[in-house]
């Protein structure tokens, strides 16, 4: 599904924030990208989402290498990826139900399926009801599996998070990471970008540790890994 | 996608862009103001200028050239000269006054009857009456005319006999040239307000723009409700437009109906008509879907999501 192929990414201001990274993630994987602020974590996301190009190397998601797909062809790309922020990136002014139909609306999806999918994708984060409210009126940690029903609403074979646990406290944490895991259980290709290393292991999935923009090491299941026994 | 579904997202973009306007009420009544006042200006001089050529148009289209043959020209080269002056396409008519004729009636009308007996000869010239074309009465046309009859070896002069509706159609053409460039310079004015305030409301939604853009949508997508909202803007103007003319003609009619009457004249003023107002509409429709247009490019593009 994914693929870093000695990717390095060197920012206008002359940072590095990746250099020379390879790992593989399959699909249908859950992962957990771990490691320090400023470690790369969210420059690999980016990358994967098309927000950024590689500098050099090669990075292939879902078939499509992203150093060479036409920029008109971005749009279409990233209809194949839910995206979930730590600060949810909701639109303030328009309800649950707008922000969790957008990617139907972008992608000319009939209304009435509209209707019935938003449904669907409220009720299996646990927000069914809530579709006439405006984020503000929600709690934070509602306000984040919003983000989450919006990310998967369009049945994208990837999903990836920045931090998603962020602003919740231990027990809602680990609820958003339980959902998370409910879209990998029905093949979904979930990469998590996370500090939360009580979580990781919580969950005992593949973890990639980054450093200074480099893959510092990778941990399965429940192995101890190198962040682990710091 | 199915023409039913991209009928239903233009209908969204549309319904949406209206909506905001309506949300906004003074911001919206304010720029329209402005786009009104602007097409106002060029469809108000418009109009004038089709008055004008209306109230004097039964002056202007009976323009006369009068052609004096030299004294030596016989009549029958005369009446050969006026058959092949009715063979020019711009000539509506020709009459012959013969010299003889032409001695009868001054004889007949002048008072000098007397004094003319004492001439051996006719002293007058045979005369052409020429009457161009409607068509053919502008200025110009008139001026090639004169010049064209003025270079046959047998003609002494030519005159226009009313030389003030070449003036007046030299002035109308003043006008409508000023009336092309009022158009230009204030039709550039409206792209620049749209264009602006569509800037300014890229920049206000700019948060949506970027989640939009994240979950794939695409520049097009993104462009639509703008694209809506700066020809509603510039149709919306438009009409703001026509209302102000309408209302200035209405002002105007009575007291212009009274000037006519003063110069025995039942003269009315005419408002805009049919295709006067379907250019106005046409041109704020065109003006403000370029003016979004040029901004969306211009803006939408620098507009990418941050992570």
């Amino acid at each position: 599904m994914i693929a870093f192929e000695r990717v390095s990414k060197r920012y206008p201001n002359g940072r590095e924030a990746l250099s020379n990274v390879t790992f593989n993630i399959n699909t249908g994987e859950m992962v957990f990208l771990t490691g320090r602020s400023g470690a790369g974590k969210s420059t690999v996301l980016k990358l994967i989402a098309l927000l950024e190009r590689p500098s050099r190397g090669t990075l292939l998601v879902n078939g499509k290498n992203t150093s060479t797909l036409k920029t008109r062809h971005i749009p279409a790309f990233r209809r194949g990826i839910g995206v979930v922020f730590q600060d949810h990136k909701l639109l303030a002014d328009r309800p649950v139900f707008d922000n969790v139909a957008l990617p139907l609306i972008v992608a000319a999806t009939p209304l009435k399926e509209i209707d019935k999918r938003v449904r669907a994708a409220l009720d299996q984060v646990g927000l069914l009801g809530k579709e006439r409210m405006l984020p503000f009126e929600l709690s934070v940690g509602e306000q984040q599996r919003v983000g989450i029903a919006r990310a998967v609403i369009s049945k994208p074979p990837l999903l990836i998070a920045d931090e998603p646990t962020g602003n919740l406290d231990p027990d809602l944490s680990l609820e958003v990471m339980r959902l998370f895991r409910r879209f990998q259980d029905v093949g979904v290709t979930v990469v998590v970008a996370t500090h939360d290393l009580h979580i990781v292991r919580e969950f005992g999935q593949r973890e990639i540790v980054l450093d200074n923009g480099q893959v510092q090491g990778e941990a399965l299941d429940c192995l101890p890994s190198v962040v682990a026994t710091r | 996608m199915s023409l039913g579904v991209a009928g239903a997202r233009h209908m969204q973009a549309f319904l949406g862009s209206l909506g905001r306007l309506a949300r906004n009420p003074f911001a919206t009544i304010l720029t329209l103001l402005v786009i009104g006042l602007a097409l106002a200006l060029p469809t108000a001089l418009r109009i004038f200028v089709t008055n004008a050529q209306a109230a004097t148009g039964d002056f202007a289209n009976a323009v006369d050239l009068s052609v004096y043959l030299k004294t030596d020209v016989p009549l029958a080269k005369a009446e050969q000269l006026a058959r092949s002056a009715r063979e020019r396409a711009e000539v509506a008519a020709v009459t012959l006054i013969p010299a003889d004729k032409a001695l009868e009636e001054f004889r007949a009308y002048s008072g000098f009857g007397a004094a003319l007996e004492a001439l051996k000869e006719n002293p007058l010239p045979h005369v052409l009456h020429v009457r161009p074309r409607e068509t053919a009465s502008s200025a110009a046309a008139l001026e090639s005319l004169r010049r064209y009859f003025a270079a046959w070896p047998e003609v002494d002069i030519v005159q226009i006999d009313s030389e003030w509706v070449m003036r007046f159609n030299a002035i109308l053409e003043v006008m409508r040239r000023l009336l092309v460039i009022a158009a230009a310079l204030l039709g550039a004015g409206v792209l620049a307000v749209i264009g602006n305030t569509i800037r300014l409301e890229i920049l206000n939604r700019r948060a949506e723009i970027e989640v939009t853009k994240l979950v794939g949508g695409s520049n097009g997508f993104v462009r639509r409700p703008f694209l809506y909202t700066g020809v509603l803007y510039g149709l919306g103007g438009a009409l703001l437009a026509w209302l102000i003319v309408a209302a200035a003609v209405a002002v105007l009619g009575q007291p212009v109906a009274t000037l006519a009457q003063l110069y025995g004249s039942r003269y009315m003023l005419h408002g805009p008509t049919g295709d006067d107002i379907g250019t106005l509409l046409g041109a704020g429709t065109v003006l403000g879907w370029l003016g979004a247009w040029i901004s969306a490019a211009r803006h939408l593009r620098s507009i990418e999501p941050r992570a």
